[in-house]
């Protein structure tokens, strides 16, 4: 079936906290208002205030309180409204989930998903057109995951719900209306294995989230130069598919 | 309270002081590296207050941590292994003096970014909101995280949603070498911060292990019966400085302010008046000595004859199923 970037986000959340008492989902306007990018539509009808937070608009605040959460076995999935505001959060991104589980020498984890959109849009202007993921993937104990197609997006945020581990999930503004082939059905994308999207004997082209699309573009326009790129979408950034790239260059 | 009550208030008390003084030793010796920040003069605070509690409760703390820890029942070896970095310690050597963690005693941490641990104190109470279990959670700071942003946050979430949560404000005074009067507005009561959240509050003699214990029980009990968050500033003083690299007096506080209030010591005062009430005598203190004299040597022991860590341990626990 052919859906939107968006409505596969949703149905993954809907079919994890489904499947999962303990998975729940908090952030600023995800109840009510259904988003403030229209991802969690009819979840707080579904699932309940419980289940669906509403929060003030305090990242750090509310961004603590799932990693303590997680800490005592719940599943939270955090939705920033942007990542840009993520960093309001950093300090409980970086010094508590992530660091939890080595600090403890593995009697405690951050079992969570910290999702929203990253990256560029409409003329958004210095503070909101950021792309972050380099600083998330530096940081030991977290994992980074920036899908690029509503498949994708879709069986990787079941897998991040599902890891046991603090995973950043970087979505694309850009890239909500976009659509796309998902299957019918159950299904997940396994983290940390890239995706081949086009063979080509000539040069390797690796794009992730919204620059797939445009690279996408540039090996049909080199092709049409008698060109033929490779074209590798790693969809998770940590863990990095570096075989796949190798034995592609 | 009965006799035995108030022994097992000054055992505990008496077993983290000379945990804490055999600790500065090792630290002198180079047995200990890293940050070492002591409890001494605030023991009271963390046992009165843990008295309070049922093993299913979390309690979480920030970095002067190894008094709610041994409160909290951890075995004191494990701990000192911890200190020393060892592979027996309570973390296999990986959090050290500032990250004691106990999973077995509901003892949740020692996190060492002022205010950072607030928040997570809301999420363990959330969690039993949200799983309706009634356990509550005891959340350590110094008066130092009060004004801190993270503070205010979770001040605020508890507040708005109950969450079942007490704040215990350790306010010895001093924020490192910087007194609260230069650091808090509303330094001459710390409490009424909590208070503009909607956050019932109250004072305490930190330094009188009976008054935190009568608090902190009715306070548990309140929240636990869904009351709601609270907030209890217990006043209490550090009678080392702030860690092993800063002196007990110097810059920022004079030896007659420290001498002064030594005089108050909580070990001192419980004592007292436990003689005073003949509910116990010096022969009771002395036993109680030599029994924490050997669980202190025990615990050196078994840190000095642990081995350290192998290196590849760097890479494990980093992540789920290393």
């Amino acid at each position: 079936m052919v859906i939107s970037y968006r409505e596969a986000l949703n149905q993954a959340m809907r079919e994890e906290m489904r499947r999962d008492d303990t998975v729940f989902l908090i952030g600023e306007e995800v109840g009510y208002y259904q988003g403030a990018f229209k991802v969690s539509k009819g979840f707080v009808e579904e699932f309940g205030p419980q289940r669906v937070l509403d929060t003030p608009i305090t990242e750090a605040g509310f961004t603590g309180l799932a990693v303590g959460a997680a800490m005592a076995g719940l599943h939270p999935i955090v939705e920033l409204m942007t990542f840009n505001f993520g960093m309001l959060a950093m300090d409980q991104i970086v010094n508590n989930a992530a660091k939890i589980r080595y600090m403890s020498g593995g009697q405690l984890c951050a079992p969570m998903v910290i999702r929203g959109p990253g990256s560029a849009a409409h003329q958004l202007a210095a503070q909101h057109s950021q792309s972050l993921e380099a600083w998330f993937s530096h940081v030991p104990g977290l994992k980074v995951i920036a899908p690029a197609t509503p498949h994708d997006a879709k069986g990787l945020l079941k897998s991040a719900v599902r890891d046991g581990n603090p995973v950043i999930f970087i979505e694309a503004q850009l890239l909500y209306a976009t659509k796309g082939e998902v299957e019918e059905g159950e299904y997940t994308v396994p983290i940390g294995v890239a995706d081949l999207k086009r063979r080509g004997r000539d040069v390797t082209i690796v794009a992730y989230s919204k620059m797939l699309l445009v690279a996408m573009e540039a090996a049909e326009a080199l092709a049409q130069q008698g060109i033929e790129s490779e074209l590798i979408d790693p969809r998770t950034l940590k863990p990095l598919d570096l075989d796949c790239i190798v034995s592609s260059v | 309270m009965d006799r035995d009550d108030l022994l097992s208030l000054y055992r505990q008390m008496l077993l983290i002081r000379r945990f804490e003084e055999k600790s500065a030793e090792m630290y002198a010796l180079a047995k200990i590296a890293g940050f070492l920040h002591l409890y001494i003069g605030e023991e009271a605070v963390a046992v009165g207050a843990i008295a309070a509690t049922r093993p299913d409760d979390y309690v979480i703390s920030a970095y002067r941590d190894h008094g709610h820890c041994l409160a909290r029942g951890s075995d004191p070896g494990k701990v000192m292994a911890e200190l020393f970095g060892k592979a027996t310690g309570l973390c296999k050597g990986k959090g050290g003096s500032m990250h004691l963690i106990d999973l077995e005693h509901h003892f949740m941490g020692g996190y060492a970014i002022v205010g950072g641990h607030l928040p997570l104190a809301t999420g363990l109470a959330f969690a039993a909101q949200y799983q309706r279990r009634t356990d509550v959670v005891l959340c350590f700071f110094g008066e130092g995280a009060v004004p801190s942003g993270q503070a205010h946050e979770a001040f605020n979430l508890a507040a708005l949603w109950k969450l079942p949560v007490v704040f215990i404000c350790e306010n010895n005074r001093y924020g490192m070498g910087t007194p609260v009067q230069r650091a808090i507005a509303l330094y001459g009561d710390v409490a009424e911060t909590a208070r503009s959240y909607g956050i019932d509050a109250q004072r305490v003699d930190g330094m009188d292990v009976l008054a935190v214990r009568t608090v902190s029980q009715r306070v548990v009990d309140q929240v636990r019966a869904g009351k709601g968050p609270y907030f209890i500033e217990a006043v209490t003083y550090r009678f080392m400085g702030h860690s092993m690299a800063d002196p007990a007096h110097g810059h920022y506080r004079t030896k007659e302010e420290v001498d002064e209030e030594r005089k108050r010591d909580p070990l001192v005062l419980l004592r007292n008046t436990m003689l005073e009430q003949h509910l116990a005598t010096d022969g009771d203190f002395k036993v109680m000595e030599r029994e924490i004299g050997g669980i202190v040597a025990d615990a050196v022991a078994f840190a000095e004859a642990s081995a350290f860590p192998d290196p590849k341990e760097l890479f494990t626990d980093v992540y789920a199923g290393d």
